[in-house]
């Protein structure tokens, strides 16, 4: 498949993600949309690696050229995952405080 | 010498320091005493020096450079000729004379303010003797601009009276555009000669290096400075407005030695001025005109210290007219007797001025004859001197500048006696209202009348033998003499040219002169002597009276416009638009402030906005057209 799908389809997810994060006031849709946003640079990132690896076998067969990005994206998973957690836990301390996940609700740790 | 020459300089300046200093310590007895005494050190010294020249000859004394560059090399160095050291001998001579004077005259003056008055005035000293000792013309100008400076703050003396601050700023600033063209005159030289020093300037070398168009310009620029100084058309009105001063500065300053200061740079510069024969007949055609305007001016003043001043004016025109014919020892010889006469008739007038408790309309004078012997026989020798009648000494210093002008032309001569016959008519006009006939002043003047103290008188008496005598240094030869005085500046102004003109000739046209003088005397102490002037009821009579209302064209010509300018300048540009714009900055940044302000509203989603249209513009701005237009054709291959 051409790279070019990958990019329009990374960059749709990408601005699903940011756009949500602008329109939606529902702290979990918000949260949701980080995700995606995130997601979808590991993808690009994915595509990218593959798409090098493959320009680079054709050459050199057994080349390991672009596979590192794909171990660097394992890295990021592991690493959103851990924020996912603490996100969540914000969100749920939040419910507990204000019966709401609205997220204008924040506003007032500005005071 | 080089110490003794240092000295003539110094001690006026040490005096300045003294009484400047000072002025809050001393008493006015010491005061007096330590001024008047380094001015009379520095002429014991000054005739140590022109005894010098006289068995010498001229000497150059090296000090220090002053400026010392690469290209431009200006040393602090004095020259003592013939020329510097008469006119050393005349300012601190007559200088010595004024101090003593002035020690009486301003007696009721408060310490601090006497002492003050005599700081100034050895400052003045000080600058004159810089001015005519420097031996380049850098040295000179600063003399000069000290001479200006000191003119400035004697004439605003007494400071209270706003009329008097008037004048001196007058002063100032009409001096100040007469030292723009001296200013222009030195960079012209350096320009082309690289060099300021008499030695190397006024010298036939350099004359040769010189262009026409040069020398008529720094002769041009230079004689604009003079005319500035020494009061010709068009700069002269200031003279008769700084009589505002206390009188013995009117006589010292503003009669016998500062306004002669550009008679010396021109005489000075001599080599430069003959080689221009334009401005020969330019410095010629203004020294008549002011002579004669000056002279007409004065018939009609009521205000003896003006008349002096016109006189003064129209004086100082006979000498530019004779520097303009050539006759620049002539120049130099009426200067000398100028001072003398000049000097004296100030001293005079001040005295009656002290006699008749500040008052100066001589309408409100006459009979002073017989309470004041001293200061009328006196005034009279002055009046009968610059007058010219002879053996006193306006007679032989005028005629020789007539006789030059003769030489050169027979209409400046007529004009010249035109002009001499007018000087004759309005010094006895004054001489006659002020001291013949009946008293005109109130009672309490008449009770309080009294001859001046010795220490005023003194100097009258001095003055009235030097200005009876010094036409000694100068006797022509058509009367046996053999002219002293141009043997003694042939080394600086050439050999005279010799007056084409035969004895008979000269004799004729002397007693012409002093018949006309003497006729226009007699006219006015007759008409003079019992009665004042009325107010003037004559066309003619207000216009002279009015002083040809120069002072009113000046005003409306170049002081109003100046003065609307500036007020437009300050009302409309200054207010508008320089104040426009440095208010309207600071509002737009207020204005904005608080538009923009409200961006920052504590709401999370506006910031987010924000940041992703930041990084829109960014990528816009970041790949201009070309690569986003490849990035898309490559997303669409």
């Amino acid at each position: 498949m051409p790279i070019q799908y990958y990019i329009f389809f990374c960059l749709t997810l990408f601005s699903i993600g940011v756009i949500g994060v602008l329109t939606r006031r529902n702290a979990i849709i918000v949260f949701m949309c980080i995700e995606l946003m995130l997601n979808a640079v590991n993808l690009l990132l994915v595509a990218f690696s593959k798409m090098h690896n493959g320009a680079a076998l054709q050459i050199a067969p057994g080349s390991t050229a672009g596979i590192d990005a794909q171990i660097f994206v394992f890295f990021i998973m592991v690493v959103a995952a851990a924020e996912v957690s603490v996100g969540l836990a914000i969100i749920v301390m939040m419910f507990r405080n204000t019966h709401s996940v609205d997220i204008n609700f924040l506003n007032r740790l500005k005071n | 010498m080089k110490v003794i020459i240092g000295l003539i300089v110094l001690w006026p300046l040490v005096g300045f320091l003294f009484n400047g200093l000072g002025r809050n310590i001393w008493s006015k007895k010491t005061i007096a005493y330590k001024a008047t005494g380094y001015v009379l050190a520095s002429f014991i010294l000054s005739i140590i020096a022109f005894l010098n020249v006289q068995a010498q000859g001229a000497i150059t004394v090296h000090y220090f450079d002053f400026i010392n560059t690469d290209t431009l090399k200006i040393p602090f160095d004095f020259k003592v000729d013939a020329l510097s050291s008469l006119f050393l001998l005349v300012i601190t001579g007559v200088g010595t004379l004024i101090h003593l004077y002035s020690t009486a005259y301003m007696k009721d003056e408060e310490a601090p303010h006497y002492a003050r008055y005599f700081a100034y005035l050895n400052l003045f000293i000080f600058s004159m003797l810089l001015l005519v000792l420097g031996d380049n013309y850098v040295i000179m100008f600063i003399g000069w601009e000290g001479v200006g400076l000191c003119s400035y703050l004697l004439i605003g003396y007494w400071f209270t009276n706003a009329t008097y601050n008037y004048a001196a700023k007058k002063a100032f600033v009409m001096n100040r555009i007469g030292d723009l063209g001296f200013l222009l005159a030195i960079f012209w030289l350096i320009a082309k000669l690289g060099s300021v020093s008499y030695g190397h300037v006024l010298t036939a070398e350099s004359l040769a290096k010189l262009s026409t168009t040069d020398i008529t310009a720094i002769t041009l620029f230079l004689f604009i400075g003079a005319m500035g100084k020494s009061a010709q058309i068009p700069l002269y009105t200031w003279l008769p407005d700084a009589m505002a001063g206390p009188t013995p500065v009117s006589a010292l300053i503003h009669a016998a030695t500062m306004v002669t200061a550009g008679i010396y740079m021109i005489t000075r510069s001599n080599i430069l001025f003959s080689a221009s024969e334009f401005t020969q007949h330019v410095v010629a055609i203004v020294g008549i005109s002011t002579a004669l305007l000056a002279a007409t001016i004065a018939i009609k003043q009521n205000d003896i210290k003006k008349v002096l001043a016109y006189s003064t004016v129209s004086q100082l025109g006979y000498m530019f007219l004779g520097l303009g014919v050539g006759a620049y020892s002539g120049a130099v010889f009426h200067v000398i007797t100028h001072a003398f006469f000049k000097a004296l008739l100030f001293l005079g007038a001040g005295s009656v001025i002290h006699a008749m408790h500040h008052e100066q309309d001589i309408r409100k004078m006459g009979g002073l004859k017989s309470k004041l012997p001293i200061t009328h026989i006196t005034f009279l020798i002055g009046c009968i001197a610059i007058a010219g009648v002879p053996p006193f000494s306006g007679f032989f210093s005028k005629d020789e500048i007539l006789a030059a002008a003769f030489a050169k032309s027979p209409i400046y001569w007529a004009l010249g006696v035109v002009g001499a016959a007018m000087t004759a008519f309005y010094m006895f006009r004054l001489y006659a209202t002020t001291f013949l006939g009946k008293f005109r002043g109130t009672d309490e003047q008449a009770h309080h009348l009294h001859e001046s103290p010795f220490a005023m008188t003194l100097p009258l008496i001095l003055l009235a033998l030097a200005s009876a005598i010094a036409g000694a240094i100068g006797i022509p030869a058509l009367m046996g003499g053999h002219h002293w005085l141009s043997h003694q500046l042939t080394p600086i102004v050439g050999e005279t040219k010799e007056v084409a003109l035969s004895h008979s000739i000269e004799w004729a046209l002397m007693g012409a002169s002093v018949s006309i003088a003497v006729i226009a005397l007699f006219i006015a102490v007759n008409r003079y002597k019992r009665q004042a002037d009325g107010e003037p009821n004559t066309a003619l009579g207000k216009f002279l009276y009015n002083k040809w209302y120069v002072d009113e064209l000046y005003n409306n010509a170049i002081v109003q416009p100046l003065n609307k300018f500036a007020g437009f300048l300050k009302e409309t540009i200054e207010k508008n638009i320089i104040d426009g714009a440095v208010n309207g900055t600071g509002k737009i940044v207020q204005y904005s402030a608080r538009k923009i302000r409200l961006i920052q509203n504590g709401q999370v989603g506006y910031y987010i906005l924000f940041i992703v249209l930041g990084i829109i513009l960014l990528f816009l701005f970041w790949f201009n057209d070309i690569t986003i237009n490849r990035f898309f054709n490559n997303l669409i291959k």
